[in-house]
């Protein structure tokens, strides 16, 4: 199969929309920045794609809530075209602002008859905070994932809380494998602040849906391509690649 | 109809802590927490829409059910019940609300009738607080930008702004005496000299009309000092030497000497011209560089100072040539000690705290929401910044060697892209409006803004794109002056014809005169040939981002305005850019008169009884040398993706790295170091040592992580008193000279620069003047990145070494601070060696010889390697030489001087390539996680763990 095309979406306030179309490019993928106008203008537009990307940013300004207003308009303008899009096996990533996004959307976890079950609120911090940390991947079935296991990406963000509205739904999350991400130090234990950097319930760093093909995450893998992006590359030497570059990969070689 | 969604945190309640903490302190008290019993936010809606829908707006758009708990209710008249424990803040009308214009938009996107939108916070405040409101109030709102309304809200509208009539206004100035001049001069804020008052008068007698308010106004702001910086391009009378023009023969004059040493590698390309100075990068992209200052309006509304100031100073390199993409910003603030006693404050000035957070704030929601990270910066603490903060923001820019020119053609639209013209930086302007509280509002038009940083990225976006597709001639962006500065400096060699009633208004009621002058933020104008126009007026539109073209560019040499077909202002071009009459100003300076006098030679307490472990933690934790990641944090340093070397650098990411580097074009390895200089320290004792120390470290600073020191291009922003006084302009020659003697001997070229007069507060009897403060910035290239080096200790068993030399120079130290004692030799920079020690170091690095490298700034060598030891968790042990003391080897700052690591393999090729520049073996790092220090006399005078020093120097900003 060809190599898969991604639809980077730009949208009012998105911000690292270019260095994730570096990211698609160097992992083989055909990436191309698209306004969220076109889309709402041509949702068929959609179909032409494999993977979806809401890139990080400050979409909207971040004003009333953290990518409520593109998550708005995702469901009111373009919820058909995306659920065709889902369904078809098709991937969609959300990073940072993407995963407010698609959170706040219901494309990762559908809202129940009482609203949404989870959201993402304000660090506990504070304060916004850019700072490198680590993952623990437990990748199930997401095929973003597939082969990960620690990464270590900077988080960059004020609004990376990841609350449940009742804590057994945060253990449902949990027994259905989509708590995928987790915080933890580097030997790969749980930790408060600044190794869980935001006060997430159970240390969450990204979830994905029950098919596993859409995923959310706050950290920016997009920020670890090269091996110069590494915080500590001066001391430790510079690797062959940037820990976030495998996330790309996974989603490009997935249509091969 | 009129709804209020009033929302409620269902966690912690943030802002209640916020005002509990701010009270405390500026009342030193602890009654915060009983004042406030709790805060909301909220939304009110004005328009046709009834329950359901705004219901459906709160819940689907307005409030986090997850998090939150949200109420609806109408707003009648009479209010449904009386309670006065409610205060609600609101910001004045005019003032920016981006928050409330983002749910305009999305509620029209939806279809839902909303005719207006504000936001309010609101908080229930205790009824026995009756003693305590004055200090509350001052929490709870700034007066500057906003409103508190004590108990219900009764609007019946939300919408601002009256209609205009037209009527033209000529002043009569022809028959005016002097006294009469200069009265006009200053009841209508014109900032116009006598001399100035003179020579328009005199023009207009010629033309036998008086002017209309709009063309003084336009001769008023192109004339102003912050336009034509007419005191440093003026006449000088320094100590009776006459200087023609002070920047042309200082920095400019250095630039210019140094383009013709470089003849054919010539790397400047346009040099104090544009927005911003651009040099040579690669065979495709240039890059340039500005740095703006926002100090008055930093110090009345911190965050929205701040906001704009960076808004600004974005808009520099995207209004450069044909538009350069941002891609790093610089911070560099000077504030009041934290710590001021708030019974100290002089009436009308904000904590240093409050204004400390609220700049923080304020570039950080700009820088990262724009997408530009913001990578280097530094923070200087002194009282006499009390009444007048300086807020510095810089921005480097990308632009392809193509797009560096620009040249409106006659014929050419001219079109502004991006916001809405209000009465934003207006000065005085008033206007009343239909309110919230029944009475009329005042708006403070002033200088206080508050930034849109979405409305600035949209217009970046379509920008960049615009230029791609060739969709103008020339593009520059709004600021200080607005359109008239814009569409003045546009048109100087053509001439313009602008129909001031086609510019899109926030609100109604603008009258010419507002329009033309006004500085509404996230404004750009363009000069766009008419075939272009459909297609650029389309792509903008489909990217929400307002184009509307105002007039056109005609050759006429004349600057007409009109509106709605009246005409009201007909200019000469040449007296608008040339008619100024030249400043003279006297200036004078002695070596001696300082506020703090020097002592000859250092008076340094006894070596043996002073403990040096104490002293070291006290310089550590001095304001100006202790960490600043509490404030580097809140940036984001990545964004982009260009990151190599960031501002935290080190085993736990925490150490102070000297300068930062960005990969401008991912994956190329050509990367620019962005470092800084500042000690106004230094500048009590010689203004010309204060520069040429400065432009040392900015220069050291780059050097230091892998800069080629062959292509470092730099910039001067100075802020300075008021040089009507003479010994204050006298003091800032001394520095410009210190600028041209040092960028000529180190072939550094200064490419752009701007200067802040007249930064002194008054109130009664208690004037404060800034110490001189020159900001010099500097932008590195590094011709591959995979060279770079980081200043932490990298492992044990390797050899460091000590490159400069170390002089008895403890002026201005921060050891001297930390110790209370004045006076001092203050730091000469030596011109012939310095650019040695930083060629050598350059090809050291080159070779990968250099394990670590930091340059000794702020403390001295002390600092410096503890710095160093505990960025990287490796110990050091350090043998001082046989010099006169062991407090001023320690301490002294002496500039041009780097500690760096070397690899016992790289020893001797280190030695060798060093060997006409002065390279000490100074000690060896280790394992254990501590520092020692033996003394000329072989004793340990310095002996202290790793976790110790680093307590010391990380929890004084450690908020």
């Amino acid at each position: 199969m060809a190599a898969p095309r991604i639809l980077i979406l730009r949208a009012p306030g998105a911000n690292c929309d270019a260095e994730t179309q570096f990211a698609f490019e160097r992992a083989g993928g055909i990436p191309e920045r698209i306004h969220v106008n076109r889309l709402r203008e041509q949702p068929n537009l959609l179909q032409r794609f494999q993977v979806l990307v809401v890139p990080g940013g400050f979409t909207y300004g971040d004003d009333v809530a953290a990518g409520k207003i593109l998550a708005n308009q995702l469901a009111y303008f373009l919820s058909d075209a995306l659920r065709q899009f889902r369904d078809a096996e098709k991937l969609i990533l959300g990073v940072c602002n993407g995963f407010q996004v698609l959170l706040k959307a219901g494309l990762l976890i559908p809202p129940d008859e009482d609203g949404p079950l989870a959201t993402l609120t304000n660090n506990t911090s504070g304060h916004f905070d850019d700072r490198w940390i680590y993952l623990q991947a437990a990748p199930g079935n997401c095929p973003f994932l597939r082969g990960c296991e620690r990464l270590h990406l900077p988080v960059a963000h004020g609004e990376g809380n990841f609350i449940c509205r009742e804590p057994w739904f945060l253990k449902g999350l949990e027994q259905a494998n989509q708590i995928v991400l987790r915080y933890v130090d580097a030997n790969g234990k749980p930790g408060p602040y600044p190794v869980n950097p935001n006060g997430s319930q159970g240390d969450v760093a990204g979830v994905c849906d029950m098919t596993g093909r859409v995923l959310g995450l706050m950290p920016h893998p997009e920020r670890h391509v090269l091996p110069t992006q590494h915080p500590r590359w001066t001391r430790n030497g510079l690797a062959e690649e940037g820990d976030g570059l495998q996330i790309f990969r996974n989603a490009v070689e997935y249509f091969e | 109809m009129l709804w209020e969604v009033e929302i409620e945190a269902k966690g912690r309640d943030a802002e209640r802590d916020r005002v509990r903490d701010e009270y405390d302190l500026l009342t030193s008290s602890r009654r915060g927490t009983e004042l406030v019993r709790r805060s909301t936010r909220g939304y009110l809606l004005e328009g046709e829409l009834g329950e359901p829908q705004a219901r459906r707006l709160m819940d689907d758009l307005l409030a986090d059910p997850v998090v939150e708990r949200a109420h609806l209710t109408e707003i009648v008249d009479p209010p449904a019940h009386v309670d006065s424990t409610a205060y609600t803040v609101l910001l004045k009308p005019g003032v920016m609300d981006p928050v409330a214009q983002s749910v305009l938009d999305t509620a029209h996107g939806l279809s839902v009738p909303l005719a207006a939108v504000r936001t309010f916070r609101r908080y229930e405040v205790n009824p026995a607080a009756d003693g305590a409101l004055k200090a509350l109030h001052k929490v709870l709102a700034n007066d500057a930008i906003e409103q508190i309304v004590v108990g219900p809200l009764s609007p019946e509208h939300l919408g601002i702004g009256t209609p205009y009539t037209f009527r033209l206004i000529a002043v009569p100035l022809r028959e005016l005496d002097n006294a009469g001049l200069e009265r006009l001069s200053r009841d209508g804020q014109l900032s116009l000299s006598l001399d100035e008052m003179k020579t328009i008068q005199a023009h207009f007698q010629a033309l036998g009309r008086d002017p209309t308010d709009v063309e003084l106004e336009t001769l008023a702001q192109t004339w102003s000092e912050h336009c034509s910086h007419k005191t440093l391009k003026g006449t000088i009378d320094f100590n009776g030497r006459r200087i023609d023009n002070l920047l042309k023969e200082t920095i400019f004059g250095a630039t210019q000497e140094l383009r013709k040493r470089f003849g054919a590698d010539d790397w400047c390309v346009s040099v104090f011209e544009d927005n911003a100075g651009v040099v040579r990068f690669t065979d495709e992209y240039h890059v340039c560089f500005k740095v703006e200052t926002h100090n008055h309006p930093s110090a009345i509304e911190p965050y929205g100072g701040a906001n704009t100031g960076l808004g600004g100073v974005i808009r520099d390199p995207m209004g450069t040539g044909l538009g350069a993409k941002p891609i790093c910003n610089t911070d560099v603030f000077c504030f009041a000690p934290p710590d001021t006693l708030p019974e100290s404050l002089p009436p009308g000035v904000l904590h240093p705290m409050k204004v400390m957070k609220g700049v923080v704030a304020g570039v950080r929601d700009y820088g990262n929401r724009m997408g530009i990270p913001t990578v280097n910066g530094a923070v200087c603490f002194d009282p006499r910044y009390l009444g007048n903060p300086l807020v510095y923001c810089g921005t480097v820019g990308l632009i392809p060697v193509s797009r560096c020119t620009k040249e409106p053609q006659a014929g050419d639209l001219i079109v502004t892209v991006g916001g809405r013209t209000g009465r934003d930086g207006i000065h005085g302007a008033t206007f009343s409006s239909l309110q919230l509280t029944a009475e009329s509002e005042q708006v403070s038009g002033g200088a206080v803004q508050i930034g849109n940083a979405i409305a600035e990225k949209k217009l970046l976006d379509v920008v960049l794109q615009a230029r791609d597709r060739n969709l103008y001639h020339a593009i520059t962006d709004c600021g200080a002056g607005g359109f008239s500065s814009a569409v003045g400096e546009m048109g100087e060699k053509l001439g313009a014809l602008v129909a001031l009633e086609k510019a899109p208004l926030k609100y109604e009621g603008l009258s010419y005169t507002e329009i033309w002058i006004s500085e509404s933020q996230e404004r750009m104008i363009l000069a766009v040939p008419r075939d272009k126009w459909d297609e650029l007026r389309a792509l903008c539109a489909s990217e929400d981002v307002e184009a509307t073209a105002i007039g056109t560019f005609e050759a006429t040499g004349r600057l007409r305005l009109s509106y709605q077909g009246n005409q009201v202002a007909d200019l000469e071009m040449k007296f608008v850019h040339d008619g100024r009459p030249n400043v003279v100003r006297k200036a004078t300076w002695r070596a001696g008169i300082v506020d703090t006098p020097p002592v000859a030679g250092v008076v340094i307490p006894p070596a043996r009884q002073e403990d040096f472990n104490e002293t070291l933690r006290k310089v550590l934790s001095s304001l100006n040398v202790c960490s600043k990641e509490w404030i580097v944090r809140q940036y984001d340093h990545e964004v982009q993706g260009g990151s190599v070397i960031k501002p935290l650098v080190g085993v736990h990411d925490d150490g102070p790295g000297d300068a930062a580097v960005v990969m401008p074009v991912l994956g190329s390895n050509m990367g620019l170091a962005i470092g800084c200089g500042l000690n106004p320290c230094l500048g009590d004792f010689d203004p010309y040592a204060m520069a040429a120390a400065a432009i040392d470290e900015a220069v050291r600073n780059v050097v230091a992580v892998g800069a080629d020191p062959k292509r470092i291009a730099i910039l001067d922003n100075f802020c300075w008193g008021n040089t009507n006084r003479p010994e204050v302009l006298g003091s800032l020659v001394r520095a410009a000279e210190a600028c041209r003697d040092i960028a000529l001997a180190y072939g550094t070229p200064f490419i752009s620069g701007k200067d802040s007069l007249n930064n002194e507060y008054h109130s009664g009897d208690r004037h404060i003047t800034i110490p001189p403060t020159l900001l010099i910035s500097a932008l590195g290239q590094v011709p591959d990145v995979r060279r770079c080096v980081t200043m932490d200790l990298k492992e044990a068993g390797n050899a460091l070494f000590l490159l400069g030399i170390t002089r008895n120079e403890m002026g201005g130290s921060h050891y001297n601070a930390a110790c209370g004692i004045a006076g001092g030799n203050v730091p000469q920079v030596d011109p012939s060696l310095a650019p040695r020690v930083f060629e050598k170091l350059h090809a050291a690095m080159q070779r990968g010889l250099l394990r670590s490298c930091h340059d000794l700034s702020e403390g001295g060598l002390a600092v410096a390697v503890a710095e160093m030891a505990f960025a990287g968790e490796i110990g050091a042990d350090l043998k001082l030489g046989a010099s006169e003391s062991d407090a001023v080897a320690l301490f002294s700052e002496s500039p041009t001087r780097f500690l760096i690591e070397v690899m016992p393999a790289n020893v001797a090729a280190v030695q060798v390539c060093f060997d006409d520049v002065p390279l000490v073996p100074i000690g060896q790092t280790c394992r254990e996680p501590r520092l020692r220090i033996a003394g000329r006399n072989g004793e340990w005078i310095v002996w202290a763990s790793l976790a110790d020093l680093k307590e010391a120097w990380q929890k004084p900003l450690r908020w």
